[in-house]
Order: structure tokens, then C-alpha cells, then sequence
């Protein structure tokens, strides 16, 4: 965040709405605003014109934690070589069936 | 990572046509040429917000009041979530309005226009909406994640926009002699300023190439333009209504319209400042923020005194 940053600006929540019962929530985008029960009824205003939602997280932005890209070489490269974790990775005789 | 290192896969990317997001590494000119485009995106809407809300109190029917507010806010929504994308670039949200408020930052120089008659309604909806959507669509593939997704967001939305003011054209194209000439009269107004919406020619284009190479533009300015005029003189056809330009002809060679020359000396003079509205616009929007300060403060406030009360309940009762 920039150094000029105004103090009396309404801090950055972020957005994540369920579209529909079964699914997950999903990140939406960003909004300002003063509280939680204001961030969601902006939410709604902004992002759910539509119907798009039937769910919505609402999270102060200073809360979330993240992985570095920088690191993300390094930080995801346990899984890299591990190709025996997918179903493809084994021979199995052609007449074996419903595997 | 040394910054060579962080260039070149930032170029690898670039080239592979993967997205760039928020907290990748960036060359610092691509950062500041996103944040120059997406706010200029993001005033272009809500200033865009003006020229309509001329005509709320005013629409001919119902129906159309209705469909003009669900219009104008969807613009507001497109607005934020514009300002939203180029936060993530590290600009707040303040610095940005205050880039407008100050004249830093442009908007699209179409909304220095006024709204005149009901007309305008139809003609700003068919053609400055039409001509925004065809600069957006490539917008969806551009190599910044966050703006990208805006911009599909955007894209889905914009749609409606155009039809509700093509049929308001249709309505009036086929109404009575005067209604008629209302549409013309607005179509005459808007055509130009909406063909220069598409920016300077691509010889002349300050941004254009860099832009072209980092991806964060698609299409140039001229062939948008085109396309949009060959696509456009065939709707107004179906209008009944003549596009104000005597050179309009279909060439066979190339398979696209002709057109006379645009007045770029208007177009400059516009973004200078010297449009008809172009006071007015900034003034409206500098009054609309100033007013709201009390609201903003007042908010704040009452947020972080239910916010103590709550700390405070919570420490007595431990």
C-alpha cells in the first residue's frame, strides 16, 4: 500500500460469493467499506446485480495471508516429482476393466 | 531473484500468454501504464454516469426510467470494479480519485458531451456503449489478471446496455416525423465523437506499442475503429436512419467501409479540456465527493465505536 495512504479511507475487504447451493465460494473481487454488515450489503450491490450469488464471505483484505510468487518455485516443488500420485502413472493390462 | 532473472520470466510469461497477477514482479512502466489505463477505465465509467443521469427524472415511460437506472448503475458497479483491479497495483483508492479531481487523469473525452434530447439515451446506449464494447471484448485477454477478470465481468453486463438503446432508436426511427428527426438529429451528434472514442490514429498513438507488446492491448486503435464502422453503417440501415458522413462507401477491394476524414483537432482540443462539458462533468463529480465527506466520516466513525463497544464487552465479561 502506498505511503500516502489516507487514514480516514474505509478499509479494503475482499469478496468471495457462492453462486449456487453446491458450489463453492469464489473470489469476486474487492470494495471498501466502514464494516462487515456494510462490506455485504456492497457486496451484494456490486457484484450480485444479476442473481449471481447466493452466499457471500465478505473478509477484511489485512487478513488474508499469502504464498509468495517470488517463492512459489520452491514452495510448490514437493509435489513436482511425485507423478505416481496420478491414476495415469500406472500400466495396467488393456483388458482389466472399469479402473 | 536478481531483477534480470525476474525480467526475463516476467517476459516468458508475456510471450506464453499467462496472466500476470497482483504481487508478481513487474517492470516498474508496466505497473504505471496499467494503473494510467485501468483508472482512466475506471473515471470513464463513473463520470459516464453523467450524461444519463440527465435524463432519469425525465424518461418518457416507466419502463424506461427503470432500464435507464439499472443502466447507470451497472456503470457505477463497472466503475468499482475498475478502481478495485487498479488498487492492486498499490495505488489507493483516494490517490486515484484525487488523480481525477485534479485533472492527473482522463476519462473518455465522449462524456464532455451533453445529453440533449430523450434521443441521446438511445444514441449514447447504441453507439458509445457499442463502440466500448468493441474496445472491452480483447480487454478480457489482456495480460493483467486482475483487469482481465474485471473486464469479462464487464463484457457480460455491457450487453444489455447496447440493446436498450438501439430499441430506444428503433422506437423513436419509427415513430412519427418528429421523433424521427430527433434520431437523426441525435445520431448526427454522437457518430463522430463515438468513432474517436477508439483513440488517435495508430501512427500518431503514444501508448499504442509498448501496450501491444506487454499485451495489455490487443487490437490497435484503427482496426477496432473499422470494425466497429462496418458493423455500425449496416444498424443504421436497418434505423432507416443516414450515418452523417458523405465518404461512407463499402469498399470491395478491401472489404471494408470507407470513411471521411475525423476532425482530430476536435478530439485533441477535447481531451485538453475545451469540450462542452468538461467543466461541468468535474466539477459534478469533485461536488459529489466533497459533499459525501461527512457520510464517509461519520460511517468510519460509528464502525470503530461498535467496534470498541464490542472490545470492551468482551474484556468484562473475561
Amino acid at each position: 500500500m502506498s505511503a500516502e495512504t489516507n487514514r480516514n479511507e474505509w478499509p479494503l475487504w475482499e469478496v468471495f460469493i457462492r453462486s449456487k447451493a453446491g458450489l463453492d465460494h469464489k473470489h469476486a473481487g474487492s470494495l471498501h467499506a466502514a464494516d462487515a454488515q456494510m462490506a455485504l450489503e456492497n457486496a451484494r450491490d456490486v457484484y450480485t446485480r444479476r442473481m449471481e450469488g447466493v452466499s457471500i464471505w465478505v473478509v477484511e483484505s489485512k487478513h488474508i495471508h499469502a504464498s509468495s510468487p517470488d517463492d512459489a518455485e520452491a514452495f510448490f516443488e514437493p509435489a513436482n516429482d511425485k507423478i505416481y500420485r496420478h491414476p495415469t502413472f500406472y500400466n495396467l493390462p488393456d483388458e482389466v476393466k472399469y479402473m | 531473484m536478481t531483477e534480470a532473472a525476474q525480467q526475463e520470466l516476467f517476459d516468458k510469461k508475456i510471450s506464453a500468454d499467462q496472466c500476470i497477477e497482483a504481487k508478481d514482479w513487474m517492470p516498474e512502466d508496466y505497473r504505471k501504464t496499467l494503473i494510467r489505463q485501468i483508472s482512466q477505465h475506471a473515471h470513464s465509467e463513473v463520470v459516464g454516469m453523467l450524461p444519463e443521469g440527465n435524463w432519469i427524472t425525465r424518461a418518457p415511460s416507466l419502463r424506461r426510467k427503470a432500464v435507464l437506472l439499472a443502466k447507470i448503475q451497472d456503470e457505477g458497479g463497472h466503475g468499482l470494479y475498475l478502481y478495485s483491479a487498479a488498487e492492486t497495483l498499490g495505488i489507493t483508492r483516494d490517490e486515484l480519485y484525487d488523480q481525477l479531481h485534479t485533472g492527473k487523469a482522463k476519462y473518455s473525452s465522449i462524456f464532455n458531451y451533453p445529453s440533449l434530447t430523450w434521443a441521446d439515451m438511445g444514441a449514447i446506449g447504441w453507439l458509445v456503449d457499442g463502440a466500448a464494447i468493441m474496445n472491452q471484448v480483447p480487454l478480457c485477454r489482456t495480460s493483467y489478471g486482475p483487469y482481465s477478470r474485471a473486464m469479462i465481468r464487464v463484457c457480460k453486463e455491457e450487453s444489455f446496455h447496447q440493446r436498450q438503446g438501439y430499441e430506444i432508436m428503433y422506437t423513436l426511427a419509427k415513430g412519427t416525423e418528429m421523433q424521427k428527426r430527433m434520431a437523426q438529429d441525435a445520431l448526427n451528434r454522437w457518430w463522430w465523437p463515438s468513432l474517436m472514442m477508439f483513440g488517435p490514429p495508430d501512427s500518431v498513438s503514444a501508448h499504442s506499442e509498448q501496450s501491444m507488446q506487454w499485451k495489455i492491448k490487443r487490437i490497435s486503435n484503427d482496426d477496432l475503429r473499422q470494425k466497429f464502422i462496418d458493423i455500425t453503417v449496416e444498424q443504421t440501415k436497418v434505423l432507416g436512419l443516414e450515418v452523417p458522413d458523405k465518404d461512407i462507401k463499402w469498399n470491395e477491394e478491401r472489404g471494408h467501409y470507407d470513411f471521411g476524414p475525423i476532425n482530430w483537432d476536435e478530439f485533441w482540443n477535447v481531451v485538453k479540456g475545451n469540450g462542452p462539458c468538461n467543466k461541468e462533468r468535474l466539477n459534478t463529480r469533485k461536488a459529489a465527493w466533497d459533499n459525501g465527506k461527512w457520510v464517509r466520516d461519520a460511517a468510519m466513525a460509528y464502525a470503530e465505536k461498535k467496534k470498541a463497544k464490542k472490545e470492551e464487552a468482551v474484556l468484562e465479561t473475561a
